[in-house]
Protein backbone atom coordinates (compact mmCIF):
# COMPACT_ATOMS: atom_id res chain seq x y z
CA UNK A 1 0.00 0.00 0.00
CA UNK A 2 3.27 2.56 1.10
CA UNK A 3 4.49 1.74 -2.50
CA UNK A 4 1.15 2.94 -4.50
CA UNK A 5 0.71 5.67 -2.59
CA UNK A 6 4.12 6.91 -3.01
CA UNK A 7 3.66 6.19 -6.78
CA UNK A 8 0.03 8.32 -6.68
CA UNK A 9 1.68 11.31 -4.80
CA UNK A 10 5.57 11.32 -6.72
CA UNK A 11 3.16 11.17 -9.49
CA UNK A 12 0.68 14.52 -8.62
CA UNK A 13 4.14 15.90 -7.22
CA UNK A 14 5.96 15.68 -10.77
CA UNK A 15 2.66 16.74 -12.52
CA UNK A 16 2.65 20.09 -10.64
CA UNK A 17 6.29 20.91 -10.66
CA UNK A 18 6.90 19.97 -14.45
CA UNK A 19 3.49 21.74 -15.13
CA UNK A 20 3.67 24.85 -12.85
CA UNK A 21 6.28 26.69 -14.81
CA UNK A 22 4.30 26.57 -18.68
CA UNK A 23 1.50 27.16 -16.50
CA UNK A 24 2.32 30.75 -14.83
CA UNK A 25 4.63 32.01 -17.41
CA UNK A 26 3.08 31.85 -20.69
CA UNK A 27 2.21 34.24 -23.66
CA UNK A 28 4.83 37.09 -22.47
CA UNK A 29 8.44 37.30 -22.84
CA UNK A 30 11.12 37.42 -20.30
CA UNK A 31 12.80 40.11 -20.45
CA UNK A 32 16.29 40.08 -21.58
CA UNK A 33 18.13 39.70 -18.13
CA UNK A 34 15.97 36.78 -17.39
CA UNK A 35 16.19 35.48 -20.55
CA UNK A 36 20.31 35.46 -19.59
CA UNK A 37 19.58 33.69 -16.61
CA UNK A 38 17.21 31.23 -18.33
CA UNK A 39 20.28 30.26 -21.18
CA UNK A 40 22.18 29.49 -17.84
CA UNK A 41 20.45 27.12 -16.15
CA UNK A 42 20.98 24.32 -18.18
CA UNK A 43 24.97 24.33 -18.01
CA UNK A 44 24.16 25.18 -14.05
CA UNK A 45 21.80 22.19 -13.77
CA UNK A 46 23.45 19.82 -16.04
CA UNK A 47 27.51 20.37 -14.22
CA UNK A 48 25.39 19.97 -10.82
CA UNK A 49 23.82 16.49 -11.46
CA UNK A 50 26.65 15.34 -12.74
CA UNK A 51 28.70 15.70 -10.01
CA UNK A 52 26.19 15.07 -7.15
CA UNK A 53 25.85 11.77 -8.96
CA UNK A 54 29.55 10.77 -9.81
CA UNK A 55 31.65 12.01 -7.07
CA UNK A 56 29.03 11.22 -4.41
CA UNK A 57 27.27 8.11 -2.63
CA UNK A 58 24.14 9.79 -1.45
CA UNK A 59 24.65 12.49 1.01
CA UNK A 60 28.27 11.76 1.08
CA UNK A 61 31.12 12.68 -1.17
CA UNK A 62 32.94 9.53 -2.49
CA UNK A 63 35.10 8.69 -5.18
CA UNK A 64 34.44 5.58 -6.54
CA UNK A 65 34.36 3.07 -9.86
CA UNK A 66 31.70 5.13 -11.52
CA UNK A 67 33.80 8.44 -10.92
CA UNK A 68 36.69 6.79 -12.96
CA UNK A 69 33.90 5.19 -15.83
CA UNK A 70 32.84 8.84 -15.99
CA UNK A 71 36.02 10.90 -16.10
CA UNK A 72 37.06 8.86 -18.96
CA UNK A 73 33.47 9.44 -20.59
CA UNK A 74 34.43 13.31 -20.43
CA UNK A 75 37.21 12.80 -21.79
CA UNK A 76 36.05 10.97 -24.96
CA UNK A 77 33.23 13.45 -25.23
CA UNK A 78 35.43 16.34 -25.38
CA UNK A 79 37.46 14.42 -28.12
CA UNK A 80 34.35 14.74 -30.13
CA UNK A 81 32.84 11.32 -29.25
CA UNK A 82 29.10 10.54 -29.61
CA UNK A 83 26.54 9.91 -26.56
CA UNK A 84 25.94 6.30 -26.66
CA UNK A 85 29.30 5.01 -26.99
CA UNK A 86 30.56 7.63 -24.84
CA UNK A 87 27.89 6.28 -21.92
CA UNK A 88 28.42 2.65 -23.08
CA UNK A 89 31.96 3.18 -22.20
CA UNK A 90 31.67 4.95 -18.96
CA UNK A 91 29.42 1.94 -18.28
CA UNK A 92 32.19 -0.47 -18.83
CA UNK A 93 35.25 1.38 -17.60
CA UNK A 94 32.89 1.17 -14.55
CA UNK A 95 32.13 -2.35 -14.45
CA UNK A 96 36.09 -2.91 -14.87
CA UNK A 97 37.21 -0.42 -11.99
CA UNK A 98 34.70 -2.70 -10.01
CA UNK A 99 36.07 -5.76 -10.85
CA UNK A 100 39.17 -4.40 -9.85
CA UNK A 101 37.80 -4.03 -6.08
CA UNK A 102 36.66 0.16 -6.15
CA UNK A 103 33.54 1.01 -4.51
CA UNK B 1 0.87 24.01 -35.16
CA UNK B 2 3.28 21.34 -34.47
CA UNK B 3 5.62 21.74 -37.23
CA UNK B 4 6.21 18.26 -38.58
CA UNK B 5 10.10 19.03 -39.96
CA UNK B 6 11.21 20.00 -36.43
CA UNK B 7 9.25 16.85 -34.92
CA UNK B 8 10.66 14.66 -37.26
CA UNK B 9 13.98 15.97 -36.48
CA UNK B 10 13.73 16.07 -32.52
CA UNK B 11 12.70 12.18 -32.92
CA UNK B 12 15.93 11.77 -35.21
CA UNK B 13 18.03 13.38 -32.63
CA UNK B 14 16.67 11.31 -30.13
CA UNK B 15 17.88 8.00 -30.77
CA UNK B 16 21.11 7.89 -29.11
CA UNK B 17 19.33 9.88 -25.95
CA UNK B 18 16.80 7.23 -26.12
CA UNK B 19 19.23 4.12 -25.78
CA UNK B 20 20.96 5.64 -22.78
CA UNK B 21 17.18 5.93 -21.69
CA UNK B 22 16.63 2.03 -22.22
CA UNK B 23 19.63 1.45 -19.86
CA UNK B 24 19.17 4.06 -17.05
CA UNK B 25 15.45 2.38 -16.92
CA UNK B 26 16.55 -1.16 -17.29
CA UNK B 27 18.85 -0.07 -14.10
CA UNK B 28 15.70 1.69 -12.15
CA UNK B 29 13.63 -1.76 -12.95
CA UNK B 30 16.69 -3.84 -11.17
CA UNK B 31 17.20 -1.68 -8.58
CA UNK B 32 12.94 -1.25 -7.82
CA UNK B 33 12.63 -5.31 -7.58
CA UNK B 34 15.79 -5.82 -5.76
CA UNK B 35 14.23 -2.81 -3.35
CA UNK B 36 10.89 -5.03 -2.76
CA UNK B 37 8.85 -2.64 -5.01
CA UNK B 38 6.09 -5.13 -6.90
CA UNK B 39 7.50 -5.52 -10.75
CA UNK B 40 4.49 -4.14 -12.03
CA UNK B 41 4.61 -0.97 -9.65
CA UNK B 42 8.26 -0.66 -11.22
CA UNK B 43 6.61 -0.24 -14.61
CA UNK B 44 3.79 2.03 -13.76
CA UNK B 45 5.72 4.25 -11.99
CA UNK B 46 7.83 4.75 -15.19
CA UNK B 47 4.97 5.34 -16.57
CA UNK B 48 3.04 7.82 -14.71
CA UNK B 49 6.30 9.65 -13.41
CA UNK B 50 8.74 9.61 -15.80
CA UNK B 51 11.51 11.55 -13.76
CA UNK B 52 14.28 9.39 -13.43
CA UNK B 53 16.35 11.12 -11.01
CA UNK B 54 13.04 11.13 -8.45
CA UNK B 55 12.33 7.67 -9.37
CA UNK B 56 15.42 6.29 -8.03
CA UNK B 57 15.50 8.97 -4.89
CA UNK B 58 12.13 8.17 -3.91
CA UNK B 59 12.18 4.14 -3.98
CA UNK B 60 15.82 4.74 -2.33
CA UNK B 61 14.52 5.81 0.43
CA UNK B 62 10.92 3.39 0.70
CA UNK B 63 14.13 0.66 0.59
CA UNK B 64 16.19 2.12 3.19
CA UNK B 65 12.76 2.28 5.35
CA UNK B 66 11.79 5.85 4.83
CA UNK B 67 8.19 6.69 4.95
CA UNK B 68 6.15 7.91 2.22
CA UNK B 69 6.65 11.66 2.89
CA UNK B 70 9.97 11.29 3.04
CA UNK B 71 9.88 9.68 -0.45
CA UNK B 72 7.71 12.12 -1.82
CA UNK B 73 10.07 15.35 -0.57
CA UNK B 74 12.95 13.42 -1.95
CA UNK B 75 11.06 12.92 -5.21
CA UNK B 76 10.10 16.70 -4.91
CA UNK B 77 13.46 18.26 -4.18
CA UNK B 78 15.02 16.22 -6.94
CA UNK B 79 12.14 17.25 -9.37
CA UNK B 80 12.14 20.91 -8.33
CA UNK B 81 15.08 21.85 -11.43
CA UNK B 82 11.94 21.40 -13.33
CA UNK B 83 10.56 24.40 -11.56
CA UNK B 84 13.08 26.71 -13.34
CA UNK B 85 13.00 24.49 -16.75
CA UNK B 86 9.34 25.15 -16.87
CA UNK B 87 9.54 28.85 -16.53
CA UNK B 88 11.87 29.21 -19.18
CA UNK B 89 9.71 27.14 -21.60
CA UNK B 90 6.48 28.57 -20.62
CA UNK B 91 6.44 31.42 -23.06
CA UNK B 92 7.14 29.14 -26.07
CA UNK B 93 4.02 27.01 -25.13
CA UNK B 94 0.47 28.21 -26.99
CA UNK B 95 -2.89 27.61 -25.12
CA UNK B 96 -3.90 28.48 -21.98
CA UNK B 97 -2.35 27.73 -18.54
CA UNK B 98 -3.77 23.67 -18.39
CA UNK B 99 -2.41 23.24 -22.11
CA UNK B 100 0.68 24.41 -21.23
CA UNK B 101 0.83 22.35 -18.44
CA UNK B 102 0.13 19.54 -20.23
CA UNK B 103 2.97 20.36 -22.72
CA UNK B 104 5.23 21.04 -19.98
CA UNK B 105 5.08 17.41 -19.56
CA UNK B 106 7.09 16.19 -22.10
CA UNK B 107 10.31 18.31 -20.37
CA UNK B 108 13.08 16.24 -19.47
CA UNK B 109 16.84 16.94 -18.85
CA UNK B 110 17.96 15.94 -22.43
CA UNK B 111 14.57 17.26 -24.79
CA UNK B 112 14.67 20.48 -22.65
CA UNK B 113 18.48 21.37 -23.04
CA UNK B 114 18.51 20.50 -26.87
CA UNK B 115 15.18 22.33 -27.80
CA UNK B 116 16.62 25.57 -26.77
CA UNK B 117 17.59 28.03 -29.45
CA UNK B 118 20.08 30.05 -27.53
CA UNK B 119 17.56 32.95 -27.55
CA UNK B 120 15.54 32.20 -24.69
CA UNK B 121 12.89 30.37 -27.04
CA UNK B 122 11.78 26.97 -27.03
CA UNK B 123 11.28 24.54 -29.78
CA UNK B 124 8.44 22.76 -28.88
CA UNK B 125 8.24 20.92 -31.90
CA UNK B 126 11.95 19.56 -31.33
CA UNK B 127 10.69 18.77 -27.81
CA UNK B 128 8.14 16.65 -28.25
CA UNK B 129 10.02 14.77 -30.81
CA UNK B 130 12.91 14.45 -28.88
CA UNK B 131 11.18 13.35 -25.62
CA UNK B 132 8.43 10.55 -27.05
CA UNK B 133 10.78 8.06 -27.98
CA UNK B 134 12.47 8.33 -24.54
CA UNK B 135 9.83 8.18 -23.10
CA UNK B 136 8.55 4.88 -24.63
CA UNK B 137 11.94 3.37 -23.85
CA UNK B 138 11.85 4.55 -20.41
CA UNK B 139 8.53 2.29 -19.82
CA UNK B 140 10.25 -0.76 -21.63
CA UNK B 141 13.43 -0.72 -20.47
CA UNK B 142 11.59 -0.65 -17.03
CA UNK B 143 9.97 -3.72 -17.34
CA UNK B 144 12.77 -4.92 -18.97
CA UNK B 145 14.58 -4.44 -15.68
CA UNK B 146 11.84 -5.76 -13.46
CA UNK B 147 12.40 -9.06 -15.58
CA UNK B 148 16.02 -9.11 -14.73
CA UNK B 149 15.78 -8.38 -11.32
CA UNK B 150 18.48 -10.32 -9.19
CA UNK B 151 21.29 -8.60 -11.58
CA UNK B 152 24.40 -7.15 -9.92
CA UNK B 153 23.55 -3.75 -11.56
CA UNK B 154 26.67 -2.13 -10.07
CA UNK B 155 28.94 -5.07 -11.02
CA UNK B 156 27.31 -3.94 -14.77
CA UNK B 157 28.79 -0.27 -13.97
CA UNK B 158 24.92 0.77 -14.81
CA UNK B 159 25.33 3.44 -12.07
CA UNK B 160 28.16 5.22 -14.14
CA UNK B 161 25.20 6.03 -17.18
CA UNK B 162 23.13 8.47 -15.47
CA UNK B 163 26.03 11.25 -15.15
CA UNK B 164 28.04 10.39 -17.90
CA UNK B 165 24.27 10.78 -19.60
CA UNK B 166 24.18 14.31 -18.59
CA UNK B 167 28.03 15.14 -18.97
CA UNK B 168 27.57 14.57 -22.42
CA UNK B 169 24.40 17.44 -22.75
CA UNK B 170 26.92 19.70 -20.80
CA UNK B 171 29.34 19.32 -22.70
CA UNK B 172 27.33 20.20 -25.70
CA UNK B 173 26.17 22.71 -23.69
CA UNK B 174 29.50 24.31 -22.97
CA UNK B 175 30.42 23.97 -26.79
CA UNK B 176 27.75 26.04 -27.96
CA UNK B 177 28.10 28.70 -24.96
CA UNK B 178 30.67 31.53 -23.72
CA UNK B 179 33.07 31.59 -20.71
CA UNK B 180 30.30 32.59 -18.56
CA UNK B 181 28.52 29.26 -18.86
CA UNK B 182 31.76 27.29 -18.35
CA UNK B 183 31.92 29.52 -15.30
CA UNK B 184 28.47 29.03 -14.00
CA UNK B 185 29.48 25.59 -14.73
CA UNK B 186 32.15 25.39 -12.00
CA UNK B 187 30.28 27.72 -9.68
CA UNK B 188 27.09 25.17 -9.97
CA UNK B 189 29.13 22.20 -9.70
CA UNK B 190 31.39 23.47 -6.60
CA UNK B 191 28.15 24.74 -4.88
CA UNK B 192 26.63 21.25 -5.47
CA UNK B 193 28.98 19.33 -3.85
CA UNK B 194 29.88 22.11 -0.92
CA UNK B 195 26.31 21.66 0.02
CA UNK B 196 26.05 18.01 -0.69
CA UNK B 197 27.16 16.68 3.17
CA UNK B 198 24.49 19.36 4.50
CA UNK B 199 21.39 18.94 3.35
CA UNK B 200 18.26 16.67 1.53
CA UNK B 201 19.46 14.58 -1.11
CA UNK B 202 17.81 17.30 -4.07
CA UNK B 203 18.92 20.63 -2.85
CA UNK B 204 22.22 21.00 -3.64
CA UNK B 205 20.96 20.66 -7.56
CA UNK B 206 18.50 23.20 -6.96
CA UNK B 207 20.48 25.56 -4.87
CA UNK B 208 22.95 25.16 -7.93
CA UNK B 209 20.37 26.86 -10.32
CA UNK B 210 21.01 29.75 -8.51
CA UNK B 211 24.38 30.26 -9.87
CA UNK B 212 22.70 31.23 -13.03
CA UNK B 213 21.59 34.26 -11.81
CA UNK B 214 24.65 36.00 -12.54
CA UNK B 215 23.24 36.58 -16.29
CA UNK B 216 21.11 39.26 -14.24
CA UNK B 217 23.97 41.48 -14.80
CA UNK B 218 26.33 39.56 -16.87
CA UNK B 219 26.74 39.99 -20.45
CA UNK B 220 26.33 36.78 -22.04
Amino acid sequence: MTVWTTIALVAVVTFAIKGGGPALFGNRALPPALTRVVVLLAPALLAALVVTSAVADGPRLQLGADTGGVAVAGLLLWRGVTVLPAVLLAAAVTAGLRWAGLP
Amino acid sequence: MIERERLRAGLRASAPYAAASLLLSFSFGAVATAAGLPKVAAVVMSAVVYAGSAQFASVGILAAGGGVGAAVAAAALMNSRFLPMGVALGPSLPGGPLRRALQGQAVVDTSWALAARGDGTYDRSFLFGHSAPQYACWVIGTGLGVLSAGLDTKALGLDAVFPAFFLALLIGELRKGTRTSTGVALAGAALALALLPFVPVGVPVLAASGTALVGLRART
